[in-house]
């Protein structure tokens, strides 16, 4: 069975599951709305719902791409440096220690309203997971490789740039995935915190107006966006994987 | 009068001596064989002349050059990078510009022309092996250290690969690591044995390297090796 058909598959008992839920329960439609109901809405508020969403996908793509740069430079400068590593290992860890949804009225207080606080809060969320997966990669150089190295005369810095850091692109790309699902969170988030344009905006807004079918739209449209992102980064990181493996 | 490259004195791990004090000189501009068991501390020899960390404390004196050649049991070659890429690795890695003619020339020399372009996986094994040798001749070191680097070759291959490293690495100090008596009696100059911490010099049957492989008196010397290891 190819991707297009177990997705196809997925997605059909996904919304016959819903449907027989709405059945089974008989839950009023402002609570559950059926799939159709929120069809119909997604539809009607297409133009809403995609002017809503560049919002969210501009906030998660600056997310993504400044925290995935971070987090990459980061973990070179860890790998390269047992000084730094020493020193901004504990504190990268004690970071993690602070929930990073509790800092979103933080950066909407020093950002303001728009796109950077809630790109910030993308970035916050996926550098952690970037610099760690990346790092273990810089760190694993195979220990023939080193040898070799070694015996060929290379300085640390070159050894970094030649040998571990296309070594380690394997495991880039495995930090990247996880950080392609994890960059919509934080725009949520931050866009429930304080914001008045986005999906997670809208949701709040349809919620406020007792408008059920237009949250799931936007919910929908979020899992779309989320899924189209995943796919895409994984295309980019099975590229980069074969680099360093084969 | 100067010693040849070698090193002189012991090694132990933890607390348990490994080898020595022992004295290895290596044939100037020839090939030394160094036979031995597994856990003899033959590759202990050879990264203490690399200069590699070797897990072992050692006590003496390592005569090497500061630039020697190193060539594994596997390849090591750069998965992501082209035939060429990885024969030229080394003058990356000192930050110099690569010698891309002479780079050409090994390759060609080596049997690879037309491969320059290829991954390490579109090679087969024997072709992988060349492509490292390539990058060991490229260095153009005073010192070449083998560490069992034709072992996991078919016999064929291997062969083959014996006769092309002795031509190409003809008048260069080698050192080659290995636990195959046919392979130390057709390359050796020397023929070292590692046991029980010292180390026997055997005489190589005559004739240059590499010796043919059906030559009776290195098929004889083998035979005599084969059964000094087996007794070890």
């Amino acid at each position: 069975m190819n991707r297009a058909v177990q997705g196809i598959v997925a997605a059909a008992l996904l919304i016959g599951g819903w449907q027989m839920v709405v059945i089974a329960t008989g839950a009023p439609r402002y609570i559950l709305p059926p799939p159709a109901d929120v069809a119909r809405a997604f539809i009607e508020n297409a133009a809403l719902i995609a002017s809503h969403g560049s919002v969210t996908l501009a906030e998660v793509v600056i997310g993504l791409v400044v925290g995935a740069a971070l987090g990459a430079g980061m973990a070179v400068l860890l790998a390269l440096s047992r000084t730094v590593s020493a020193v901004l290992g504990p504190i990268l860890l004690i970071s993690q220690a602070v929930p990073v949804f509790a800092l979103a009225p933080i950066l909407t207080l020093w950002l303001g309203y728009g796109i950077m606080s809630k790109a910030a809060m993308a970035v916050l969320i996926i550098f952690f997971p970037v610099a760690s997966a990346f790092y273990d990669g810089l760190m694993r150089l195979p220990s023939g490789l080193a040898d070799l190295s070694q015996v060929l005369g290379a300085s640390r810095w070159r050894q970094m740039w030649h040998l571990r850091i296309p070594a380690a692109a394997p495991a880039l790309a495995s930090g990247l995935k996880i950080a392609a699902v994890y960059a919509p969170i934080g725009a949520v988030i931050g866009e429930w915190v304080g914001s008045s344009e986005g999906l997670g905006y809208l949701m709040l807004l349809a919620n406020g107006r007792a408008k059920t079918d237009l949250m799931f739209a936007a919910l929908a449209a979020l899992a779309a966006m989320t899924l189209a992102l995943h796919w895409g980064v994984g295309r980019l990181a099975a590229r980069l994987a074969r680099y360093g493996s084969a | 009068m100067t010693q040849g490259w070698g090193l002189t004195g012991a090694a132990r791990i933890g607390g348990a001596p490994l080898f020595g004090p022992l004295t290895l000189s290596l044939v100037p501009g020839g090939w030394t064989c160094l036979l031995g068991a597994s856990g003899a501390g033959k590759s202990t020899v050879l990264r203490l002349l690399a200069g590699l960390d070797t897990g072992a404390t050692f006590d003496g004196e390592v005569r090497a050059p500061a630039r020697v050649a190193f060539m594994a049991q596997t390849d090591l070659l750069l998965p992501w990078a082209s035939v060429a890429d990885n024969v030229t690795i080394g003058a990356r890695l000192r930050g110099v510009r690569p010698d891309l003619a002479r780079a050409a020339d090994v390759i060609a020399a080596t049997g690879l022309a037309g491969l320059a372009d290829r991954r390490p996986a579109q090679l087969s094994g024997g072709q992988r092996q060349r492509a490292a040798l390539a990058r060991t001749l490229m260095e153009d070191a005073d010192l070449a250290l083998l560490d069992e680097p034709f072992s996991a070759l078919d016999a064929r291959t291997r062969a083959e690969m014996q006769e092309l490293s002795a031509r190409l690495l003809a008048g260069r100090t080698v050192l080659l690591v290995t636990h195959d008596p046919a392979e130390a009696v057709r390359m050796g100059n020397r023929i070292l044995v590692l046991e029980h911490g010292a180390l026997a010099d055997m005489p190589p049957p005559p004739g240059a390297v590499p010796r043919a492989v059906e030559d009776p008196a290195a098929l004889a010397m083998q035979a005599r090796l084969l059964t000094r290891l087996r007794a070890a």
